[in-house]
């Protein structure tokens, strides 16, 4: 790169955020997760800038934006999965139903329980596939046999995995393939009854058609769950979600309505997106 | 094209230079690496001739010292005859002195030797008609060498081996010798008297033994009333009473007991073997004294195989006698065992727990890398230097305290406040815990980070997460830190010599008597054996076979040991593996 080049880019002003542009699906049954003024900074540089976002409750929400805009921090921070980083700052609040997320007297474990994770990359503990579905539950320490066994039943059936694995619940969980793994986390996530599943690129590690159930799985869960997903693809955004926010370099530019989103939307960098130009 | 590339480089235009490098294809052998690959080659080669090597060593002088050897008898050019088995033959420098002593033959033959001549070493036994048991005869002294059938070589209970003719018996005072004296007439006596000995042995060292125990403890029961009530208190005079009564009983017990052993000691007078050996003198002992004997040079295989097999049936299981260069090594082989396991008890959750918090709980900072420097650097401390503290602290301040409190009435004899197995299993734990800790750090930083975040997720506590997901995948990671810690702490000497272990230990740390485990009580360890053997004892050619047997002995405890460690950690790794999708 010539020198006039580099110094270009060193005068170039920074990018300028416009205020977000909102035109989301209200849900019948109201507000699940308010994410209010959030900030967030991993020591010096601000990794999260005033993100005001309302999570509809029984919806499909749709985070996207270019690799590095702050999805996952946003994601991480609504269950608290962030405090495990050291030189970590917040400002702003979230509330699940009203109740605040941030905080000294929040009971962070309390609040995990109402919220079920899934990772990017399968992550099945070393354990037998029945006793993976129900460490939510020996968490709380059921140890009711009967109990267990419904909740393992239940669990993969909500899955879709039931049928593949219901002969070999005594087996090792790292046995199964990486699609059904990721199936199996799901159960796990779902198993513990939580109002919430935060989902991190749950797709980016399945072949299509793994990839296809795990969607039609996200489609019969909506509506008993909330569920805020993280994608990179914007067909499956645009298949399985109600509402989608677009973010970029930590701001967030649209939240709206999934396929006007897709098909008009409001503001141009979103539109320089989803049409390919960057990202 | 490296022609190229240095043109381009020599010319002053950069750019051109650019555009025109190309990268040459082929490599030269360095960049291969295969000269590093022939290094490492070279250094495991190298390695391995040195493993193999010993561990050759070992197993060949190990398995063969109890093979039976032949017994030659050799007749000297002065006309004496000596008896013994041949053991090696080396060439040497005979002296000026010695070379006078020779005929002109023998100096001219070892002239033309360049000096050099041959001598044997013969193993003759008969300490007691010789007061040596090892003999080199140099070949030119050597009139006439051969194998007679009918030389028997006895393992006696004192004074090593007897090599020569066993020339009469007594039986119930009755003299049996010359053609009378059967085979089968001094193997049934023999039987006989060894019968008799175990019974005195068991009367002697069990139940006068199990007497003396009580008295003692009835004597502190005494003692202890004396330090809790005081002199002439109604307490101490009921105590005292009671005391004197058991005491009684135990008398009359032990009267009879002693009267028993004095009939079996009178009987045992009765029965004699005289042994003649291949010079004439005679000498008479105890039959029962004869541990086993046989005739070598008439054994054949089955005969020496026989031989071969009791000899080391009688070294794993019995006592060692003769200060330990005979016999055998069984409380040696406990002692190692037992203390090597009380160790791994004691340094697993030392180690784990200390790792646990330095690595999950401890905030990473300039304080917690200090801590671990030092734990790193503690493992470069010399043994020796573990085995002062051991004893300073463990066993003078840690054992005398718990002598003041809870057996002031032993005082001043110490109980805990000496050394013992449990003190010398504490510090090789403080010796072997650096690595347990190392390896243990290593195990849990080696959990994936994606599985903690699962488990967290699902609403687990940090201490859930740790107990349900880390400790498990971390669990044969840390058996591997047992395992290098048990191997290490089985084969450490040094400490112990300061700690517990001793040459001869009157009693097993465990028995039939309350409390069963008596982790105060001083050990042998077949460590300290072999130095006690092959570099303590009063003859060490005497020695020096047994050395390699006890090294033989401790190497395949220890294999044994990481064996079933490695078992089990493998059941453990099983669990955990799984495809990758
Ligand atoms: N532990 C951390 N410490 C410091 N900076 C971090 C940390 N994690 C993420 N970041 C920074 O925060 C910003 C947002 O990261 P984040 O992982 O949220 O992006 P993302 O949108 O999920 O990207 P992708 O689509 O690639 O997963 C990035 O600039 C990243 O470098
Ligand atoms: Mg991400």
């Amino acid at each position: 790169m010539s020198v006039t080049a580099a110094a270009a880019v060193e005068k170039s002003a920074p990018p300028v955020f416009l205020p977000p542009v909102y035109h989301d699906r209200q849900s019948a049954s109201g507000v699940q997760l308010e994410i209010k003024d959030f900030c967030l900074w991993y020591g010096q540089s601000q990794a999260l800038h005033d993100i005001n976002i309302n999570v509809q409750k029984g919806m499909v929400t749709a985070l996207i934006g270019p690799s590095g805009c702050g999805k996952s921090t946003l994601l991480r921070s609504l269950n608290r999965m962030n405090d495990l980083i050291d030189n970590l700052r917040t400002t702003g609040q979230v509330t699940l139903e009203g109740e605040p997320l941030f905080g000294n007297k929040v009971d962070v474990i309390a609040l995990r329980k109402r919220m079920g994770m899934v990772f990017q990359k399968p992550n099945p503990f070393p354990m037998t596939i029945a006793e993976n579905v129900v460490y939510p539950l020996k968490v709380d320490g059921v140890t009711d046999k009967a109990l267990l066994q419904e909740a393992v039943e239940k669990s993969l059936r909500g899955a879709a995995l039931w049928d593949e694995v219901k002969d070999r619940l005594n087996q090792s969980a790292l046995g199964l393939s990486g699609g059904q793994q990721q199936r199996l986390c799901i159960a796990r996530a779902i198993a513990g009854n939580p109002d919430v599943l935060l989902m991190d690129e749950p797709c980016s590690a399945l072949d299509p058609i793994a990839t296809l159930k795990i969607e039609e799985l996200i489609d019969e869960l909506k509506g008993n769950y909330t569920i805020v997903i993280v994608t990179h693809n914007m067909q499956q955004a645009g298949r399985v979600s109600d509402n989608t926010a677009f973010m970029y370099l930590g701001h967030l530019i649209e939240y709206g309505a999934t396929d006007v989103l897709f098909t008009t939307p409001k503001a141009a960098k979103t539109e320089e997106y989803i049409t390919g130009r960057f990202g | 094209m490296a022609d190229v590339a240095q043109s381009g480089s020599g010319t002053t235009d950069l750019a051109e230079a650019q555009t025109t490098f190309r990268r040459s294809h082929g490599s030269d052998l360095a960049a291969r690496g295969e000269p590093f690959l022939w290094g490492m080659g070279g250094a495991l080669a190298f390695g391995m001739t040195m493993i193999v090597g010993f561990v050759a060593m070992v197993l060949y002088f190990g398995l063969t010292t109890f093979w039976p050897k032949p017994i030659e008898v050799v007749t000297l050019m002065d006309g004496k005859v000596i008896a013994g088995e041949p053991l090696r033959q080396e060439r040497y420098r005979p002296t000026a002195d010695q070379l006078a002593a020779e005929n002109e033959t023998v100096r001219q033959a070892i002239a033309a030797d360049l000096g050099f001549a041959t001598r044997t070493l013969y193993h003759l036994g008969n300490y007691d008609f010789y007061g040596d048991d090892f003999r080199w005869v140099p070949d030119f002294q050597a009139k006439q060498t051969e194998r007679p059938a009918g030389l028997v070589l006895v393992e006696r209970q004192e004074w090593g081996a007897f090599i020569g003719h066993i020339s009469a018996i007594t039986v119930k005072g009755s003299k049996i010798e010359g053609d009378a004296l059967t085979p089968e007439v001094l193997a049934a006596a023999h039987v006989e008297a060894r019968a008799r000995r175990e019974r005195l042995h068991d009367i002697e060292n069990g139940r006068i033994a199990d007497v003396n125990h009580e008295m003692e403890a009835l004597r502190l029961q005494a003692r202890r009333a004396v330090l809790d009530y005081g002199t002439g208190t109604p307490g101490q005079i009921a105590a005292q009473a009671e005391v004197d009564r058991r005491t009684a009983e135990l008398q009359a017990g032990y009267t009879t007991l002693a009267a028993e052993a004095q009939i079996i000691k009178a009987e045992e007078a009765a029965n004699t073997v005289t042994f003649r050996e291949i010079g004439g003198a005679t000498k008479v002992y105890p039959l029962s004294a004869i541990v086993r004997y046989f005739e070598s040079n008439d054994l054949g295989l089955g005969g020496s195989l026989a031989v071969y097999g009791a000899r080391w049936w009688e070294y794993l299981t019995a006592e060692p006698r003769e200060a330990n260069t005979e016999g055998g090594v069984a409380p040696a082989i406990f002692g190692t065992v037992v203390m090597t396991l009380v160790m791994s008890l004691l340094v697993a959750p030392f180690g784990v727990i200390t790792a646990l918090y330095l690595r999950e709980y401890a905030k990473q900072g300039r304080i917690v890398s200090i801590v671990r420097i030092s734990v790193n650097n503690l493992a470069g401390v010399p043994s020796i230097v573990y085995g002062v503290f051991g004893l300073g602290f463990f066993a003078y301040i840690l054992g005398g305290s718990i002598d003041a409190l809870f057996f002031p009435e032993r005082l001043p004899s110490p109980t805990f406040g000496t050394g013992g197995l449990l003190w010398s299993a504490l510090t090789l734990a403080l010796l072997t815990v650096p690595v347990v800790i190392v390896a243990t750090e290593e195990a849990l930083s080696a959990v994936p980070r994606s599985m903690r975040e699962g488990s967290l997720a699902c609403g687990a506590s940090k201490w859930q997460t740790i107990r349900y997901i880390v400790l498990p995948r971390a669990a044969p990671g840390i058996m591997t830190g047992l395992i290098l810690a048990m191997a290490r702490g089985a084969g450490e000497v040094a400490p112990l010599m300061l700690v517990g272990v001793v040459k001869l230990a009157p009693q097993l740390p465990f028995d039939l008597n309350w409390p069963f485990a008596h982790l105060e009580r001083s050990f042998m360890h077949l460590g300290f054996h072999i130095f006690d053997v092959g570099f303590q004892s009063r003859n060490s050619e005497a020695g020096r076979p047994m050395v390699f047997v006890t090294t033989l002995v401790l190497i395949v405890i220890v294999l044994l040991l990481n064996v079933s460690a490695i078992a089990i950690r493998n059941r453990l790794k099983r669990r955990f593996q799984g495809s990758q999708f």
